[in-house]
């Protein structure tokens, strides 16, 4: 009999309830006609079969009834409807949105064969937190010496001018080990991988494509394999395409060739350029690992103390390579939609609350004409899944559109491909969340109509006196939105005064009314020096005599953009144990301080009789000046830089190399004419800066490219951009998280203002004969305005003090994001309190003044 | 109370034949159909619906419980059937159980749907398909 009984559960309750009983009779009556085991078996069979259809059959009957019902029912009222949709939207909008970045940038596997065992290899600094390159002789060592990884592939970055089909094009890419392919698992979609022969030095060049490289430049032609192509005048034969979704090391990689490291590579083991990837062996754990390397990295320390001692070694998951930063501001972000989510669901149960409220009288003449409760709760739950269905599709379709603008809040490092996108888990993310917020916000307000319904529906019929408890809840829900809302502008407060204060930070230079672009030099026809010279000069100078151009100059890459290139710099004559200063080391041509708006605090610039046979100068910034030599002049020291012994001609500010948040390392500059032929090549300058006085500097542009196309037709222009728009992308990620969390916190005080106001004008409404006998009794119309506006007061402070703990709290878990400015930041609580107060105010009046102009006689006599 | 014709979806009915009905789909299900001429004698509970139904149609037709709950909850709705108030004579009262009765509508509908299912007899007959009447 318990097994027909758990059938029965299969039904709707209410149906259930109506025919269980007698379903069960004669499942029993049947059951003692039955004789033998086989017979009864059968029986059972047949009660299942007979069951689940039917249970399925009677649930989709009613489910049809329902939603028939409450389309007609919200047809009747579709203003309500369209609030409810609408809000509902907006809150799992932006839910889904930030999901699905966040499980891009987070969760979701990377797409790399079992992602998992992938690791990086990395140098570190011996003090303070930072990734450093390795060498390749270290790189060797490690491969050689370690049991940890089933496969390693060491990469680094590449830059070359592309000749194959059409206009010779700058491409950006990576020199890669062929074991970087086998370690990540990914096989080619057109052709093959590179190869250990493609690697060997000396061996010719092969190249893979990306399909973005692919599609642009070769129309996406699948005999593209084999094709021969120039790489900064160098043959390569292209051997294979990969597909889309592949683009490790980064989003912007668009062709990958050999390494083929040459023997002098492996010399100098402070010459540290490469990254590394590897696959941890099956059952081996990341700490083991780690452990290793850095045992073996220990040993190469004593083997090699003044190289590999300087430095400490990391092995890091794959996976865990994002920036902290935007693992901070993409969970802050999420948990800020969830709190507009949580606003938007109780401004949705408060409207179904009032709704249900006003159809009491319909659900007591239904009640009174034998509905039975569960089948009314139902068809309640029924209405606030179809409101939460309609709103979730729209907010799908918000989050769809939004999701692209908030891209750049993905790191470009991120070893995940693309871009996030709605798809398939996200959709079931949105179904989830609509099908919770239907059926976790429409049932409370159903079970509480529905009680209230039975216990005085038709006696009172539609006049006042709503349940207390009712209007409890409803207050619950109202605090819930101050809360949160409060928070979240707290929260957004926040993150505004910290990009303020950065965008207020000096960065050292002046970044109005500069072009900047790239010129690729192709080696080997610029290899020696004299022919680089010749080079600038003839742009310069051309550049120069255009109208509007004030100054003009070649730089080894630009700050903000150029971050890395660190080198040590120590007194000249210092002990060879002198722990020499990291600097960034840049070689500029003359101009270029003026060019960039760095001012000169002592000595001079650079010269163009600055040559190589002239002494070998150097200009610094003020910070490595003092602290080599404290409140004494840098001028006229030596120092150790590029190599070289130089004598310090100048002193600068200092600049933002890393940008507004981070700290940055001194500056060292070197002559772009002192230094020997095919030395130090990655730091060839090939960044031109023009300053002008120009109103629209893009207005050069010809001009700049006619002068080079005159020096070197061969050479592509690229990255043409101001430098104030390098400096704004170093904080674009700020400014979008800042915009989003802004929205998120405009809209959430706007819904939580429609809660109060509603709540009051329900309270209103509901106690019109309270409120009239009050005034008949001699109360002024000031008091009751006063008294109706304290109760909003009430629940907005309540909200408004409980929303700045839960901020103050969100302020801490974000402090890195802060810029230093104080999670319990005065003036931001302050503001907010006061645009509460505002909200309240704006939300209580009209019902407040609707209380206050009642007439006493009017109200009772209809009562 | 619903109507007959917006239950069947069918603008017309008719006892005799109609050649247009044949052409609609069955106007009640073959579970709804039998409980109508089941109850068509007289009022009767759940259980005997299902033993009228079996002894009629010879146990070819054995319809669950779950089948014949989901008509009658249907059939409520619909208006074919009703609840008496009043119980059956006592002698013949089972008092645990629910009794049902047929509806003028019912009758309608059940005639309705005989008619339809004669008709297309009667075709089957003229084209030899059925054999002839005896």
């Amino acid at each position: 009999m318990r097994f027909y009984s758990l059938l029965l559960h299969l039904y709707p309750s209410s149906f259930r309830a109506e025919y269980g009983g007698e379903m069960r009779a004669i499942f029993e009556e049947r059951w003692s006609l039955a004789t033998g085991a086989l017979e009864r078996l059968g029986l059972l069979l047949s009660a299942a079969a007979d069951a689940l259809p039917n249970a399925l059959r009677v649930h989709a009957e009613f489910l049809g009834q329902d939603a028939r019902y409450t389309l007609r029912v919200l047809a009747r009222s579709p203003g309500f409807a369209a609030i409810a949709i609408a809000v509902t939207a907006l809150g799992i909008g932006a839910a889904t949105a930030t999901f699905s970045i966040l499980d891009h940038v987070l969760l979701r596997p990377l797409p790399f064969r079992d992602p998992g065992r992938l690791v990086k290899i990395w140098n570190t600094p011996l003090r303070g937190p930072g990734r450093i390159e390795c060498s390749p002789a270290s790189w060797r060592d490690w491969r050689e010496r370690s049991k940890s990884f089933e496969r390693m592939g060491a990469y680094h970055p590449l830059a070359a001018n592309l000749v194959g089909r059409g206009d010779p094009a700058r491409v950006s890419g990576w020199a890669v080990e062929p074991e970087f392919f086998t370690t990540l698992g990914v096989r080619p979609a057109l052709g093959r991988l590179l190869l250990a022969s493609d690697d060997a030095a000396g061996a010719p060049g092969a190249a893979v494509l990306s399909d973005s490289l692919w599609r642009s430049r070769f129309g996406a032609d699948p005999a593209v394999v084999g094709a021969k192509i120039l790489l900064d005048d160098e043959p390569f034969t292209v051997v294979g395409v990969m597909p889309r979704e592949f683009d490790f090391p980064n989003r912007e990689t668009e062709i990958w060739t050999a390494t083929r490291l040459r023997k002098e590579n492996f010399e100098d083991r402070t010459d540290a350029w490469l990254q590394g990837v590897a696959r941890v062996k099956r059952g081996v754990t990341l700490e083991h690992a780690r452990a290793e390397i850095q045992a073996i990295h220990a040993q190469l320390s004593r083997e090699h103390p003044r190289e590999d001692g300087k430095v400490g070694v990391t092995v890091n998951r794959l996976r865990d390579e994002i920036p902290r930063q935007s693992r901070t501001m993409v969970l802050a972000l999420f948990g800020a939609s969830l709190a507009l989510l949580l606003i938007a669901c109780a401004n949705l149960a408060n409207l179904l609350l009032a709704r249900a409220l006003a159809r009491r009288k319909e659900l007591a003449v239904r009640t009174a004409m034998g509905a039975d409760r569960r089948r009314l709760v139902r068809q309640l739950v029924t209405e606030s899944l179809i409101l939460s269905g309609a709103g979730g599709a729209l907010g799908v379709a918000l989050a769809a559109a939004a999701v692209p603008l908030a891209a750049s809040l993905v790191p470009l490092a991120l070893p995940a491909s693309g871009l996030p996108r709605v798809d398939l888990p996200i959709l079931l993310f949105a179904l989830a969340l609509t099908g919770v917020t239907g059926v976790a916000f429409g049932v409370v307000p159903a079970l509480r109509a529905c009680s209230d319904a039975e216990s005085r529906g038709l006696r009172e019929g539609g006049r006042g006196g709503a349940s207390r408890g009712t209007e409890r809840l409803r207050a619950v829900l109202v605090i819930a939105e101050v809360t949160a809302s409060v928070s979240l502008l707290i929260g957004s407060g926040l993150l505004l005064r910290a990009l303020w204060r950065l965008q207020a930070v000096d960065t050292g230079f002046r970044s109005e009314g500069v072009l900047t672009m790239r010129t690729n030099l192709p080696l080997p026809r610029y290899a020696k020096t004299q022919a680089r010279v010749q080079l600038y000069r003839r742009i310069l100078s051309d550049v120069r005599s255009l109208q509007g151009v004030t100054d003009a100059a070649y730089a080894t890459g630009l700050p903000m953009d150029m971050r890395g290139g660190i080198w040590g710099v120590a007194p000249a004559g210092a002990p060879e144990d002198y722990d020499s200063r990291p600097a960034s080391m840049r070689f500029v041509t003359p101009g270029f301080f003026d060019a960039m708006g760095i001012p000169l605090r002592a000595g001079r610039d650079f010269a163009e009789t600055d040559s190589a046979d002239r002494p070998l100068v150097v200009v610094v910034s003020e910070s490595l000046a003092s602290r080599l030599w404290p409140g004494e002049s840098a001028l006229g020291r030596r120092i150790m830089a590029a190599r070289k012994e130089r004598e310090i001609v100048g002193v600068v500010t200092d600049v933002r190399v890393r940008g507004h948040e981070q700290s940055s390392e001194p500056q060292v500059y070197v002559g772009y004419q002192q230094v020997e032929d095919e030395a130090i090549i990655g730091y060839v300058p090939k960044d031109l800066v023009v300053r002008t006085t120009a109103a629209r500097p893009a207005a050069l542009l010809p001009g700049i490219r006619a002068a080079i196309a005159k020096a070197d037709p061969t050479l592509p222009v690229s990255g043409v951009r101001l430098l104030s728009e390098i400096v704004d992308a170093d904080t674009t990620p700020r400014q979008v998280q800042l915009r989003l969390l802004g929205g998120f916190a405009a809209l959430a005080f706007l819904l939580a203002g429609l809660g109060i106001h509603g709540l009051l004008a329900f309270v209103v409404s509901q106690r019109g004969r309270e409120i009239g006998v009050r005034m008949a009794l001699g109360a002024q119309a000031g008091s009751i305005l006063r008294m109706v506006l304290r109760r909003g007061g009430v629940l907005a402070a309540a909200g408004a003090l409980l929303g700045a703990a839960i901020a103050y709290a969100g302020g801490r878990a974000i402090e890195s994001l802060l810029a230093g400015v104080s999670p319990a930041d005065g003036p931001t609580f302050l503001a907010a309190a006061g645009l509460a107060f505002v909200m309240t105010l704006l939300g209580s009046l009209v019902p407040a003044l609707r209380a206050a102009r009642l007439d006493p006689a009017q109200v009772i006599r209809t009562e | 109370m619903i109507s007959l014709a917006e239950i069947f979806h069918c603008g017309y009915i008719h006892d005799g034949y109609n050649p247009g009905m044949t052409d609609k789909q069955a106007l009640l299900s073959e579970a709804a159909f039998h409980i109508l001429v089941a109850l068509a004698e007289g009022d009767r509970h759940g259980y005997a619906i299902l033993q009228e139904v079996a002894e009629r149609t010879r146990g070819r037709m054995r319809l669950g419980p779950g089948t014949l709950y989901r008509s009658i909850q249907r059939m409520l709705e619909q208006g074919l059937i009703e609840e008496p108030r009043e119980r059956p004579a006592a002698e013949l009262d089972d008092e645990r159980r629910r009794y049902y009765r047929i509806t003028a509508l019912g009758r309608a509908a059940a005639r309705a749907e005989a008619g339809r299912l004669a008709a297309l007899v009667r075709m089957a007959r003229l084209s030899g398909l059925a054999p002839k009447q005896t």
